[in-house]
Protein backbone atom coordinates (compact mmCIF):
# COMPACT_ATOMS: atom_id res chain seq x y z
CA UNK A 1 0.00 0.00 0.00
CA UNK A 2 3.22 2.22 1.00
CA UNK A 3 4.74 1.59 -2.30
CA UNK A 4 1.34 2.35 -4.48
CA UNK A 5 1.23 6.01 -2.76
CA UNK A 6 4.80 6.69 -3.23
CA UNK A 7 4.94 5.34 -6.78
CA UNK A 8 1.57 7.44 -7.00
CA UNK A 9 3.64 10.61 -5.65
CA UNK A 10 6.95 10.02 -7.77
CA UNK A 11 4.33 9.67 -10.74
CA UNK A 12 2.19 12.89 -9.57
CA UNK A 13 5.62 14.58 -8.64
CA UNK A 14 6.70 14.27 -12.45
CA UNK A 15 3.22 15.39 -14.21
CA UNK A 16 2.59 18.19 -11.37
CA UNK A 17 6.33 19.31 -12.14
CA UNK A 18 5.95 19.65 -15.44
CA UNK A 19 3.03 21.41 -15.51
CA UNK A 20 4.49 23.42 -12.30
CA UNK A 21 7.39 24.30 -14.13
CA UNK A 22 5.87 25.33 -17.67
CA UNK A 23 3.17 27.43 -15.76
CA UNK A 24 5.62 29.12 -13.59
CA UNK A 25 7.65 30.39 -16.53
CA UNK A 26 4.97 31.03 -18.05
CA UNK A 27 3.77 33.68 -15.38
CA UNK A 28 7.48 34.57 -14.99
CA UNK A 29 7.13 35.60 -18.98
CA UNK A 30 4.26 36.90 -18.72
CA UNK A 31 5.22 39.36 -16.18
CA UNK A 32 2.09 38.28 -13.66
CA UNK A 33 3.94 35.87 -11.26
CA UNK A 34 2.18 35.79 -7.98
CA UNK A 35 4.20 37.17 -4.84
CA UNK A 36 4.05 34.25 -2.39
CA UNK A 37 6.99 32.18 -3.94
CA UNK A 38 10.35 33.04 -3.38
CA UNK A 39 12.08 31.24 -6.35
CA UNK A 40 15.76 30.37 -6.77
CA UNK A 41 17.79 32.07 -9.69
CA UNK A 42 21.38 31.97 -10.96
CA UNK A 43 23.30 35.13 -11.05
CA UNK A 44 23.79 35.87 -14.09
CA UNK A 45 25.35 39.76 -14.38
CA UNK A 46 25.30 42.76 -11.70
CA UNK A 47 24.59 46.16 -12.55
CA UNK A 48 25.23 48.31 -9.48
CA UNK A 49 21.53 47.55 -7.62
CA UNK A 50 20.56 45.16 -9.99
CA UNK A 51 21.05 41.89 -11.33
CA UNK A 52 20.14 39.91 -14.53
CA UNK A 53 19.10 36.18 -12.78
CA UNK A 54 18.29 33.04 -14.63
CA UNK A 55 15.49 31.16 -13.45
CA UNK A 56 16.03 28.09 -16.01
CA UNK A 57 14.67 27.60 -19.12
CA UNK A 58 15.69 31.10 -20.54
CA UNK A 59 13.61 33.06 -18.33
CA UNK A 60 15.97 35.62 -17.23
CA UNK A 61 15.02 38.80 -15.12
CA UNK A 62 16.16 41.68 -13.36
CA UNK A 63 16.17 41.34 -9.34
CA UNK A 64 16.84 43.68 -7.22
CA UNK A 65 19.90 42.91 -5.12
CA UNK A 66 20.32 45.72 -2.51
CA UNK A 67 19.13 43.21 0.33
CA UNK A 68 22.29 40.65 -0.63
CA UNK A 69 25.97 40.36 -1.12
CA UNK A 70 26.07 38.24 -3.86
CA UNK A 71 28.20 37.49 -6.78
CA UNK A 72 28.06 36.46 -10.13
CA UNK A 73 27.18 32.56 -10.62
CA UNK A 74 25.79 32.61 -6.87
CA UNK A 75 22.49 31.35 -6.96
CA UNK A 76 19.66 33.77 -5.29
CA UNK A 77 16.04 33.73 -3.87
CA UNK A 78 14.16 36.16 -5.34
CA UNK A 79 10.76 37.43 -4.13
CA UNK A 80 8.75 40.03 -5.56
CA UNK A 81 11.63 41.26 -7.79
CA UNK A 82 14.38 41.18 -4.82
CA UNK A 83 17.01 38.61 -4.25
CA UNK A 84 16.27 37.93 -0.18
CA UNK A 85 18.83 35.31 0.07
CA UNK A 86 22.23 33.99 -1.25
CA UNK A 87 21.50 30.09 -1.45
CA UNK A 88 24.50 27.97 0.09
CA UNK A 89 24.78 25.16 -2.60
CA UNK A 90 27.12 23.41 0.17
CA UNK A 91 24.55 23.52 2.68
CA UNK A 92 21.72 22.18 0.39
CA UNK A 93 24.20 19.04 -0.29
CA UNK A 94 25.22 18.30 3.06
CA UNK A 95 21.92 18.25 4.59
CA UNK A 96 20.52 15.88 1.39
CA UNK A 97 23.68 13.70 2.51
CA UNK A 98 23.43 14.01 6.18
CA UNK A 99 19.56 12.31 5.87
CA UNK A 100 20.81 9.78 3.30
CA UNK A 101 23.44 8.34 5.85
CA UNK A 102 20.89 8.64 8.90
CA UNK A 103 18.41 6.71 6.89
CA UNK A 104 21.21 4.20 5.20
CA UNK A 105 21.82 3.81 9.54
CA UNK A 106 18.50 3.29 10.60
CA UNK A 107 18.05 -0.77 11.10
CA UNK A 108 15.73 -1.81 8.28
CA UNK A 109 13.17 -2.75 11.25
CA UNK A 110 12.51 -0.27 13.50
CA UNK B 1 28.44 14.04 -6.17
CA UNK B 2 29.95 17.54 -7.02
CA UNK B 3 28.41 19.68 -8.72
CA UNK B 4 25.54 17.89 -8.46
CA UNK B 5 22.06 19.99 -8.31
CA UNK B 6 20.69 18.78 -4.68
CA UNK B 7 17.28 17.26 -5.64
CA UNK B 8 14.99 18.01 -2.74
CA UNK B 9 12.24 15.81 -4.39
CA UNK B 10 13.98 12.83 -4.97
CA UNK B 11 11.33 9.86 -4.60
CA UNK B 12 13.89 7.13 -2.71
CA UNK B 13 14.90 9.06 -0.02
CA UNK B 14 11.39 10.34 0.31
CA UNK B 15 10.48 6.58 0.77
CA UNK B 16 13.02 6.53 3.05
CA UNK B 17 11.65 9.38 5.81
CA UNK B 18 8.42 8.39 5.42
CA UNK B 19 9.25 4.90 6.66
CA UNK B 20 11.41 6.60 9.26
CA UNK B 21 8.69 8.78 10.17
CA UNK B 22 6.44 5.74 10.77
CA UNK B 23 8.50 4.02 12.93
CA UNK B 24 9.65 6.72 14.76
CA UNK B 25 6.05 8.66 15.62
CA UNK B 26 4.55 8.51 18.89
CA UNK B 27 2.34 6.36 20.27
CA UNK B 28 -0.17 9.21 21.24
CA UNK B 29 -1.85 11.69 18.94
CA UNK B 30 0.68 14.50 17.48
CA UNK B 31 -1.14 17.67 15.96
CA UNK B 32 1.73 19.80 14.32
CA UNK B 33 1.25 23.18 12.66
CA UNK B 34 2.35 25.58 10.36
CA UNK B 35 1.84 28.93 9.19
CA UNK B 36 2.80 29.41 5.69
CA UNK B 37 0.96 28.97 2.22
CA UNK B 38 3.59 27.36 0.26
CA UNK B 39 3.94 24.69 2.86
CA UNK B 40 0.37 23.92 3.09
CA UNK B 41 0.68 24.12 -1.08
CA UNK B 42 3.70 21.35 -1.08
CA UNK B 43 2.01 19.53 1.67
CA UNK B 44 -1.01 18.86 -0.29
CA UNK B 45 0.35 19.10 -3.77
CA UNK B 46 2.52 16.15 -3.13
CA UNK B 47 0.03 14.16 -0.86
CA UNK B 48 2.61 13.95 1.76
CA UNK B 49 -0.57 13.80 4.83
CA UNK B 50 -0.82 10.33 3.06
CA UNK B 51 2.11 9.15 3.44
CA UNK B 52 2.28 10.43 7.16
CA UNK B 53 0.26 7.76 10.19
CA UNK B 54 -3.22 8.69 10.98
CA UNK B 55 -2.12 9.79 14.28
CA UNK B 56 0.04 12.63 13.23
CA UNK B 57 -2.24 15.43 12.20
CA UNK B 58 -0.70 18.78 10.11
CA UNK B 59 -2.80 21.33 10.17
CA UNK B 60 -2.19 25.52 8.46
CA UNK B 61 -1.99 28.28 10.18
CA UNK B 62 -2.81 32.06 9.32
CA UNK B 63 0.38 31.87 6.72
CA UNK B 64 -1.67 33.74 4.00
CA UNK B 65 -0.90 37.15 3.78
CA UNK B 66 -3.85 37.99 1.42
CA UNK B 67 -6.49 36.42 3.83
CA UNK B 68 -5.87 38.14 6.92
CA UNK B 69 -5.97 41.75 5.38
CA UNK B 70 -9.26 42.38 6.81
CA UNK B 71 -12.03 43.28 5.02
CA UNK B 72 -11.86 47.31 6.36
CA UNK B 73 -8.53 47.48 4.87
CA UNK B 74 -9.96 46.05 1.36
CA UNK B 75 -12.95 49.01 2.09
CA UNK B 76 -10.15 51.43 2.41
CA UNK B 77 -8.37 50.87 -0.92
CA UNK B 78 -11.79 50.75 -2.47
CA UNK B 79 -12.94 54.47 -0.98
CA UNK B 80 -9.65 55.35 -2.66
CA UNK B 81 -10.61 53.76 -6.00
CA UNK B 82 -13.75 55.21 -5.88
CA UNK B 83 -11.88 58.50 -5.07
CA UNK B 84 -10.09 58.42 -8.47
CA UNK B 85 -7.01 57.21 -6.97
CA UNK B 86 -5.05 54.48 -8.66
CA UNK B 87 -4.69 51.12 -6.41
CA UNK B 88 -1.72 48.77 -7.26
CA UNK B 89 -1.17 45.91 -5.34
CA UNK B 90 -0.33 42.26 -5.66
CA UNK B 91 -2.58 39.94 -7.93
CA UNK B 92 -4.42 37.93 -5.38
CA UNK B 93 -5.63 41.55 -3.67
CA UNK B 94 -7.94 41.78 -6.73
CA UNK B 95 -10.23 38.82 -5.86
CA UNK B 96 -10.04 39.07 -2.39
CA UNK B 97 -13.92 40.51 -1.49
CA UNK B 98 -14.46 43.00 1.69
CA UNK B 99 -17.45 44.03 3.32
CA UNK B 100 -19.31 44.28 0.10
CA UNK B 101 -16.95 44.19 -3.14
CA UNK B 102 -13.89 43.39 -4.53
CA UNK B 103 -11.04 45.88 -5.75
CA UNK B 104 -11.40 43.95 -9.17
CA UNK B 105 -15.59 45.30 -8.82
CA UNK B 106 -14.23 48.97 -8.89
CA UNK B 107 -13.38 48.82 -11.95
CA UNK B 108 -16.28 48.06 -13.61
CA UNK B 109 -17.27 51.41 -11.63
CA UNK B 110 -14.59 53.18 -13.41
CA UNK B 111 -11.98 52.48 -10.78
CA UNK B 112 -8.39 52.28 -11.92
CA UNK B 113 -6.87 48.71 -10.07
CA UNK B 114 -3.42 47.55 -11.73
CA UNK B 115 -1.82 44.79 -10.78
CA UNK B 116 2.42 44.72 -9.89
CA UNK B 117 4.76 41.96 -9.33
CA UNK B 118 6.65 43.94 -7.52
CA UNK B 119 6.56 47.60 -5.46
CA UNK B 120 9.20 48.75 -7.33
CA UNK B 121 6.79 48.67 -10.38
CA UNK B 122 4.54 50.51 -8.36
CA UNK B 123 7.28 53.13 -8.09
CA UNK B 124 8.02 53.10 -11.90
CA UNK B 125 4.03 53.58 -13.00
CA UNK B 126 3.87 56.56 -10.79
CA UNK B 127 7.01 58.09 -12.01
CA UNK B 128 5.72 57.64 -15.14
CA UNK B 129 2.52 58.52 -14.70
CA UNK B 130 3.08 62.28 -12.88
CA UNK B 131 -0.63 63.28 -13.63
CA UNK B 132 -2.14 60.44 -12.10
CA UNK B 133 -2.35 59.72 -8.19
CA UNK B 134 -1.31 56.59 -6.97
CA UNK B 135 -1.70 53.94 -3.73
CA UNK B 136 0.64 50.93 -3.35
CA UNK B 137 -1.37 48.46 -1.17
CA UNK B 138 1.36 46.92 0.59
CA UNK B 139 0.63 43.06 1.90
CA UNK B 140 2.80 40.31 3.07
CA UNK B 141 4.79 39.02 5.79
CA UNK B 142 8.38 39.77 6.91
CA UNK B 143 9.36 38.17 3.36
CA UNK B 144 7.69 40.73 1.87
CA UNK B 145 7.91 44.29 4.03
CA UNK B 146 11.69 44.61 3.12
CA UNK B 147 10.80 45.72 -0.43
CA UNK B 148 8.38 47.83 0.88
CA UNK B 149 10.92 49.44 3.05
CA UNK B 150 13.19 49.88 0.20
CA UNK B 151 11.26 51.68 -1.68
CA UNK B 152 10.27 54.48 0.83
CA UNK B 153 13.73 55.03 2.11
CA UNK B 154 14.67 55.16 -1.77
CA UNK B 155 12.69 58.52 -1.45
CA UNK B 156 9.28 57.61 -3.76
CA UNK B 157 7.65 60.23 -6.37
CA UNK B 158 5.34 62.74 -4.88
CA UNK B 159 2.35 60.99 -6.11
CA UNK B 160 3.22 57.40 -4.87
CA UNK B 161 1.57 56.90 -1.44
CA UNK B 162 1.04 53.28 1.05
CA UNK B 163 -1.70 51.46 2.33
CA UNK B 164 0.57 49.33 4.43
CA UNK B 165 -0.81 45.83 5.82
CA UNK B 166 1.97 43.70 6.43
CA UNK B 167 1.90 41.83 9.16
CA UNK B 168 4.33 39.42 11.31
CA UNK B 169 4.39 35.86 12.03
CA UNK B 170 5.82 34.53 15.40
CA UNK B 171 3.07 37.07 16.93
CA UNK B 172 0.49 34.80 15.25
CA UNK B 173 2.21 31.68 16.41
CA UNK B 174 2.04 33.35 20.38
CA UNK B 175 -1.91 33.85 19.61
CA UNK B 176 -2.23 30.06 18.37
CA UNK B 177 -0.38 29.21 21.37
CA UNK B 178 -2.75 30.82 23.69
CA UNK B 179 -5.96 28.97 22.13
CA UNK B 180 -5.23 26.59 24.72
CA UNK B 181 -8.03 23.79 22.62
CA UNK B 182 -5.81 23.99 19.32
CA UNK B 183 -3.32 21.06 21.55
CA UNK B 184 -0.97 21.78 19.18
CA UNK B 185 2.54 19.90 19.45
CA UNK B 186 4.76 21.36 17.82
CA UNK B 187 5.35 23.94 14.91
CA UNK B 188 6.72 23.99 10.95
CA UNK B 189 7.98 28.28 11.18
CA UNK B 190 7.85 29.21 7.89
CA UNK B 191 11.06 29.09 5.20
CA UNK B 192 11.19 32.55 3.69
CA UNK B 193 10.06 34.66 6.29
CA UNK B 194 12.76 32.47 8.60
CA UNK B 195 15.07 33.82 5.73
CA UNK B 196 14.53 37.47 6.82
CA UNK B 197 14.04 37.32 10.14
CA UNK B 198 16.95 34.19 11.21
CA UNK B 199 15.81 31.46 14.12
CA UNK B 200 16.06 33.80 17.48
CA UNK B 201 12.49 35.27 17.00
CA UNK B 202 11.72 31.58 17.49
CA UNK B 203 13.67 30.67 20.57
CA UNK B 204 10.84 31.87 22.80
CA UNK B 205 8.88 28.77 21.29
CA UNK B 206 11.39 26.33 22.27
CA UNK B 207 12.49 28.14 25.89
CA UNK B 208 9.39 29.60 27.61
CA UNK B 209 6.34 27.73 25.53
CA UNK B 210 8.34 24.29 25.53
CA UNK B 211 6.96 24.12 21.76
CA UNK B 212 9.03 21.67 18.91
CA UNK B 213 9.40 23.79 16.71
CA UNK B 214 11.59 22.91 13.12
CA UNK B 215 12.27 25.99 10.30
CA UNK B 216 11.85 23.92 7.13
CA UNK B 217 11.91 24.95 3.38
CA UNK B 218 9.61 24.23 0.73
CA UNK B 219 10.68 21.63 -1.07
CA UNK B 220 8.73 17.81 0.12
CA UNK B 221 11.45 16.58 1.25
CA UNK B 222 12.06 19.24 3.31
CA UNK B 223 8.83 18.97 4.70
CA UNK B 224 9.06 15.30 5.72
CA UNK B 225 12.62 16.09 7.03
CA UNK B 226 10.93 19.19 9.25
CA UNK B 227 8.15 16.38 10.23
CA UNK B 228 10.70 13.52 11.11
CA UNK B 229 12.89 15.93 13.29
CA UNK B 230 9.75 17.52 15.17
CA UNK B 231 8.63 13.72 15.95
CA UNK B 232 11.52 12.79 17.26
CA UNK B 233 11.72 16.06 19.55
CA UNK B 234 7.98 15.00 20.92
CA UNK B 235 8.91 10.98 21.52
CA UNK B 236 12.00 12.19 23.55
CA UNK B 237 9.96 14.76 25.06
CA UNK B 238 11.90 17.61 24.12
CA UNK B 239 11.57 21.29 22.55
CA UNK B 240 14.00 22.53 20.79
CA UNK B 241 14.43 25.20 18.05
CA UNK B 242 15.90 23.42 14.77
CA UNK B 243 16.72 24.43 11.49
CA UNK B 244 16.04 21.97 8.48
CA UNK B 245 16.41 24.94 5.66
CA UNK B 246 20.02 25.61 6.16
CA UNK B 247 20.53 26.60 2.83
CA UNK B 248 18.56 29.79 3.24
CA UNK B 249 17.94 30.43 7.09
CA UNK B 250 21.00 31.64 9.33
CA UNK B 251 20.65 32.01 13.39
CA UNK B 252 20.89 35.89 12.22
CA UNK B 253 18.51 36.17 9.17
CA UNK B 254 19.11 38.41 6.48
CA UNK B 255 19.86 41.59 8.73
CA UNK B 256 20.67 44.09 5.90
CA UNK B 257 16.62 43.55 5.11
CA UNK B 258 15.63 43.43 9.03
CA UNK B 259 17.44 47.17 9.41
CA UNK B 260 15.51 48.19 6.36
CA UNK B 261 12.25 47.36 8.40
CA UNK B 262 13.31 48.78 11.07
CA UNK B 263 14.62 52.04 9.53
CA UNK B 264 10.72 52.22 8.53
CA UNK B 265 8.17 50.80 10.44
CA UNK B 266 7.19 50.34 14.00
CA UNK B 267 5.31 47.33 15.17
CA UNK B 268 1.88 47.86 16.56
CA UNK B 269 -0.88 45.23 17.31
CA UNK B 270 -3.73 45.06 14.78
CA UNK B 271 -6.42 43.00 13.44
CA UNK B 272 -5.98 40.00 11.24
CA UNK B 273 -9.18 39.09 9.49
CA UNK B 274 -11.02 36.39 10.99
CA UNK B 275 -8.57 36.11 13.75
CA UNK B 276 -9.07 39.40 15.52
CA UNK B 277 -6.50 41.63 17.40
CA UNK B 278 -2.99 40.13 17.44
CA UNK B 279 -0.78 41.80 19.85
CA UNK B 280 2.30 43.29 17.97
CA UNK B 281 1.77 41.86 14.92
CA UNK B 282 1.34 44.41 12.28
CA UNK B 283 3.80 47.31 10.62
CA UNK B 284 3.00 51.23 10.60
CA UNK B 285 4.92 53.93 8.87
CA UNK B 286 7.50 55.91 11.95
CA UNK B 287 6.56 59.38 12.49
CA UNK B 288 9.14 60.50 9.43
CA UNK B 289 7.72 58.96 6.73
CA UNK B 290 4.00 59.37 7.25
CA UNK B 291 4.07 62.06 4.28
CA UNK B 292 4.03 58.58 2.26
CA UNK B 293 0.93 57.08 4.39
CA UNK B 294 -1.84 57.05 2.15
CA UNK B 295 -4.32 57.09 5.69
CA UNK B 296 -2.62 60.13 6.47
CA UNK B 297 -2.68 61.46 2.69
CA UNK B 298 -6.32 61.16 1.97
CA UNK B 299 -8.92 61.02 4.81
CA UNK B 300 -10.42 57.49 4.05
CA UNK B 301 -14.13 56.53 5.20
CA UNK B 302 -15.34 53.65 5.30
CA UNK B 303 -18.49 52.08 6.67
CA UNK B 304 -18.21 49.54 9.58
CA UNK B 305 -16.99 46.18 7.82
CA UNK B 306 -17.36 42.78 7.73
CA UNK B 307 -14.65 40.17 7.63
CA UNK B 308 -16.62 37.04 6.75
CA UNK B 309 -19.90 36.70 4.34
CA UNK B 310 -22.90 34.71 6.05
CA UNK B 311 -21.65 30.58 5.74
CA UNK B 312 -17.98 31.27 5.52
CA UNK B 313 -15.92 29.77 7.78
CA UNK B 314 -12.33 31.42 7.06
CA UNK B 315 -11.96 32.22 10.32
CA UNK B 316 -11.79 28.10 11.37
CA UNK B 317 -9.52 27.20 8.43
CA UNK B 318 -7.01 30.34 9.35
CA UNK B 319 -6.25 28.36 12.14
CA UNK B 320 -6.38 25.03 11.38
CA UNK B 321 -9.51 24.53 13.55
CA UNK B 322 -11.42 22.84 10.23
CA UNK B 323 -10.08 21.69 6.82
CA UNK B 324 -12.20 23.37 4.03
CA UNK B 325 -14.16 20.46 2.99
CA UNK B 326 -15.79 20.34 7.03
CA UNK B 327 -17.03 24.11 5.14
CA UNK B 328 -20.72 23.85 4.09
CA UNK B 329 -19.80 26.16 1.62
CA UNK B 330 -16.63 24.43 0.53
CA UNK B 331 -17.19 23.14 -3.14
CA UNK B 332 -20.39 24.02 -3.52
CA UNK B 333 -21.21 28.00 -3.58
CA UNK B 334 -17.71 28.64 -2.46
CA UNK B 335 -14.77 27.64 -5.87
CA UNK B 336 -11.85 29.46 -7.10
CA UNK B 337 -14.16 30.64 -9.78
CA UNK B 338 -16.68 32.53 -7.26
CA UNK B 339 -15.25 32.55 -3.90
CA UNK B 340 -16.69 33.23 -1.16
CA UNK B 341 -14.02 34.20 1.35
CA UNK B 342 -10.30 35.35 1.48
CA UNK B 343 -8.62 31.09 1.46
CA UNK B 344 -10.63 30.61 -1.91
CA UNK B 345 -9.01 33.41 -3.71
CA UNK B 346 -5.67 33.44 -2.59
CA UNK B 347 -2.98 31.07 -3.78
CA UNK B 348 -1.92 30.69 -0.11
CA UNK B 349 -4.93 30.15 1.09
CA UNK B 350 -5.88 26.67 2.54
CA UNK B 351 -9.45 26.05 0.77
CA UNK B 352 -7.89 27.17 -2.60
CA UNK B 353 -4.90 24.63 -2.67
CA UNK B 354 -6.73 22.10 -1.35
CA UNK B 355 -9.29 22.79 -3.88
CA UNK B 356 -6.63 22.86 -6.60
CA UNK B 357 -5.31 19.46 -5.97
CA UNK B 358 -8.04 17.82 -4.65
CA UNK B 359 -11.23 19.64 -5.94
CA UNK B 360 -14.33 18.85 -4.35
CA UNK B 361 -13.69 15.43 -2.80
CA UNK B 362 -14.26 14.85 0.84
CA UNK B 363 -11.99 13.21 3.62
Amino acid sequence: MQETRLIAFHLKDLAWEWLETDLCKWFLHMGKMEMCLAIPAEVKEINGDTARVDFGGGVLRDVNISLVDVQVGEYVLVHVGYAIQVIDRKAAQETLQLWREILQAEPSSL
Amino acid sequence: MEGETPNFRDPILAKRVAEQIQSIAPPFSVKICHVCGTHEDTITRFGLRSLLPERVDVIAGPGCPVCVVPSAEIDEALFLAQKGVTIVTFGDMLRVPGSTMALQDARASGGDVRIVYSPRDAVKMAKQEQGKDFVFFAIGFETTAPATALEILNGPPKNLSFLISHRLIPPVMELLLGLGDLHIDGFIAPGHVSTIIGMRPYEIFATAYRMPTVIAGFEPLDVLFAVSMLLKQIREREARLENEYTRSVTWGGNTKAQGLIWKVFDVVSGPWRGIGRVPNSTLKLKEEFLDYDARKRYEIKTEPSRDLLPGCSCHLVLIGRIRPPECKLYGKVCTPASPRGPCMVSSEGTCRIWYKYNGKRKF
